[in-house]
């Protein structure tokens, strides 16, 4: 058992070997640029990056020319959120998303408030869902996108978006889905869930940093417009230009793949050892509590919280496991998790929250070192906390929620 | 058959010292950099220490002064927009050079639609800007002038110091697309007081899908994003930090740093040599873009009676690559907008061919070019039309 062991994979996953090993003669011999359309290294180069088109639109049920390429789900997500509403501003004013979004989404958002188009930020329940019927509601005929993640990446609730997808194609407008959490890793059809637009990250995937993609649909009759983010060069039909990242997209390709071929058995996998890590946790503890929907949840994602604790001190203090409270992106600063908030957490037990992301070489018996070390470091903890003792003796209210 | 690749303005080879520096960060210390656990802080430190390597190859006094984005065009787009949305309260006129990579043209032609105002300044037989334009085109509105210095079709090199001082008289920051540059020529950003500059790692032994902007100490208060989304890079451009690509392009500056001089030398050598070469053993050809101070590796040469495209694709049947025009612009049969500029004409303009040489060129892949190259040309032109 290799340590620190890895409980993070939503922050980000290991590449997988098969998948450096496609990237490998990308970075070395075949090193040409796809948009040179005059010699033989260009041209493998640009088969190459079709290939991997085919690759990642294969998993999603997409066309290989809805594919594109762009330097990770950030970009994607600002592309999606910013290209669609700056190109449909003469059509509506109005986007529609939700409170637990990843920031690439929110601050999307934010910066169009800025240049005068409004949002609605719909609440979730305490279990981090979106109602279909809120979204229904919230449609206005200034309405010209709707973006809600496919899965939250602090605490795996998977979103109703099939369900959702139908409130929001029965009035016409755009659907946009972070699925960076889910691609690969869940089923994820653009057909089934009637999505327009669907942000993936090849580092989430066990695919290299640095690349994902950006599906849209090919609508008809007109194509979807999109102001893009990047000009110069007119790559990628024009929405994002750049000279392409062929390594990497090579191994998004090869990621993706893989992903589409072991995600149902894996998944399957995953989930019977979150629910072991679950399991042996609230065994050893108690006032512990599992963040996000029970089952309608991520295979791999274990999100709890253990009243009378920091989690920043758990976490400090369990230097033989890797994981994180709150998201990555946030954990620099002591913010507490807005996606707890939303869910109605308070910021103790917000405070007190620590997220485990399992991964495809997660083994049983590193769950299993995990959940002991877990319950003994927060019993340690416990034994110093005035809050503990208050909550044991019915002084402190129980959750907050 | 012996295979020779002169594109590297297109895109050059990894240097396998870069490779190798990046790849413990694939397989061992492969965390998120914003993460605090070892993972992750192990690639923090390598994330910092690959910004410091950028710093040193082009003079900046500060890593922090460094934004890794996904590329040259990402700088450039951020250079410019985040610099313009930033100020547009200040001013909404952009002075630029009619022989810019379609990056900055194409950038700049966004902002005329978002309601800036944009001058493309003319420039002479070698492609290089007057100062004294460049005054009299400055405005009190006037925000950005953004000039590319070693300019990817030609290799010119502008006369920076003169421009940065007519801008700076005016009160205006200068932003230097420096793409074809770095790691090509010494660049020193404190020394010339540039105040933005974009580099690709690509161009010159890094890896694609990663390059930087360095931003002025003071700048970067007065730009705007483009990614919104995490707290990386100051604020300046959210998203997961590409740690291996980060630490090869770091590796592949701090290479750069070490011997940049002897491989200008070694460059103008073999580029001298391939272009007097070419020059003593065909008749009718013009070197495009001589006779100013140009790119250590860049020849740009027009052959009459011959159509650059034709050639091209002849030399690539020999295991030559070489290319026509910026292979960045996806736009076929455009003529070069750049040799435009320059006055040549469209005849020359469609005859001429870019050999561009790099960190893995040798005297025997000139001499297989001084090879072949007379009678591929010699072929052309007795089955074209033109002659």
């Amino acid at each position: 058992m290799e340590r620190p062991i890895y409980m993070d994979h939503q922050t980000t996953t290991p590449i997988d070997r098969d998948v450096l090993e496609a990237m490998m003669p990308y970075l070395t011999d075949q090193f040409g640029d796809p948009s040179s359309r005059s010699h033989a290294w260009g041209w493998a180069a640009e088969e190459a990056v079709d290939r991997a088109r085919e690759q990642v639109a294969g998993l999603i049920g997409a066309q290989p020319e809805e594919i594109f390429f762009t330097s990770g789900a950030t970009e994607s997500d600002n592309l999606a959120i910013k290209g669609i509403a700056r190109a449909y501003k003469e059509q509506g004013h109005h986007i529609i998303t939700q409170e637990t979004e990843h920031r690439a989404i929110l601050d999307s958002c934010r910066t169009l408030e800025q240049e005068g188009f409004t949002v609605t930020y719909l609440p979730v329940d305490r279990y981090g869902l979106v109602d279909p019927g809120a979204v229904r509601e919230a449609i206005t005929d200034q309405t010209i996108l709707v973006s809600i993640m496919h899965a939250n990446n602090e605490v795996g609730t998977i979103q109703p978006l099939a369900e959702v997808g139908a409130v929001v194609k029965a009035r016409g407008i755009l659907f946009h889905s972070d699925a960076v959490q889910t691609v690969g890793k869940i089923a994820c059809n653009v057909d089934d869930l009637q999505l327009d637009l669907l942000s993936i990250s090849a580092h989430k995937m066990y695919g290299p940093k640095g690349v994902g993609a950006l599906y849209v649909r090919k609508t008809r009759p007109r194509r979807l417009k999109i102001t893009p983010l990047l000009d110069g060069g007119g790559h990628e039909r024009g929405l994002r230009s750049g000279t392409l990242n062929v390594p990497g997209i090579v191994g998004l390709g090869r990621a993706c793949d893989i992903g589409a071929r072991v995600w149902p058995e894996e998944g399957e996998r995953l989930t019977r050892l979150r629910e072991r890590f679950v399991a042996g946790v609230m065994q050893g503890l108690d006032y512990t509590y599992l963040n996000g929907h029970p089952t309608q949840r991520l295979p791999n994602n274990v999100n709890l919280s253990f009243a009378g604790v920091d989690g920043e001190a758990l976490i400090m203090g369990m230097t033989e496991v890797a994981c994180s409270s709150g998201s990555a992106c946030t954990s620099t600063t002591l913010e507490p998790s807005y996606v707890l908030k939303a869910m109605g957490l308070d910021d103790a037990l917000v405070h007190a929250s620590i997220r485990f992301g399992l991964g495809r070489w997660t083994t049983q018996d590193e769950v299993d070192y995990t959940v002991q070390t877990v319950v003994s470091r927060v019993k340690r903890l416990r034994e110093m906390s005035p809050q503990y003792e208050m909550l044991v003796r019915g002084i402190a209210s129980r959750t907050g929620r | 058959m012996r295979r020779v690749y002169l594109d590297y303005n297109a895109t050059a080879p990894l240097l396998p010292e870069a490779l190798e520096a990046a790849s413990p960060y694939y397989m061992s210390v492969w965390g998120n950099a914003s993460s605090i656990h070892r993972q992750g802080r192990e690639a923090r430190m390598a994330v910092d220490e690959a910004r410091m390597q950028v710093a040193r190859l082009i003079g900046a006094p500060n890593a922090l002064d460094i934004v890794f984005t996904s590329g040259g065009t990402e700088a450039v787009n951020l250079a410019i927009r985040g610099y313009a949305h930033g100020s547009r309260s200040r001013g909404r006129h952009i002075i630029t050079t009619r022989v810019e990579h379609p990056a900055v043209l194409d950038t700049c032609r966004a902002l005329e639609r978002c309601g800036f105002e944009l001058t493309y300044l003319p420039v002479d037989d070698l492609g290089r800007v007057d100062p004294e334009a460049l005054t009299r085109s400055m405005r009190p509105q006037t925000i950005l002038l953004t000039v590319i210095h070693g300019n990817h079709e030609v290799g010119t090199l502008q006369p920076l110091a003169e421009l940065v001082e007519v801008a700076h008289a005016h009160r205006v920051p200068v932003h230097v697309d420096a793409v074809q540059a770095v790691g090509r020529v010494p660049i020193d950003v404190l020394a010339s007081g540039v105040d933005l500059l974009s580099l690709a790692g690509h161009k010159f032994g890094g890896p694609k899908g990663v390059g930087a902007l360095y931003i002025r100490d003071g700048l970067g208060t007065t730009m705007q994003a483009i990614l919104h989304g995490g707290h990386q890079e100051r604020e300046r451009r959210a998203g997961t930090e590409d740690v291996p690509n980060i630490v090869a392009l770091g590796r592949a500056c701090a290479w750069m740093s070490q011997r940049l001089a002897d491989e200008g030398k070694r460059l103008t050598r073999l580029r001298d040599h391939l272009e007097a070469g070419v020059l003593s053993r065909i008749s009718a050809v013009r070197p495009l873009g001589k006779g100013g101070e140009r790119l250590p590796n860049t020849v740009n040469l027009s052959f009459a009676g011959v159509k650059g495209e034709a050639l091209v694709f002849n030399l690539d049947l020999l295991g030559i690559a070489v290319s026509t025009g910026a292979s960045c612009s996806s736009r076929q049969g455009v003529p070069s907008q750049v040799l435009e500029a320059m006055g040549v004409s469209q005849e020359e303009s469609e005859g001429s061919v870019r050999f561009s040489l790099g960190w893995g060129t040798t005297d025997e892949d000139i001499e297989r070019v001084l090879d072949v190259l007379p009678s591929t040309v010699e072929r052309l032109r007795r089955l074209s039309p033109l002659s």
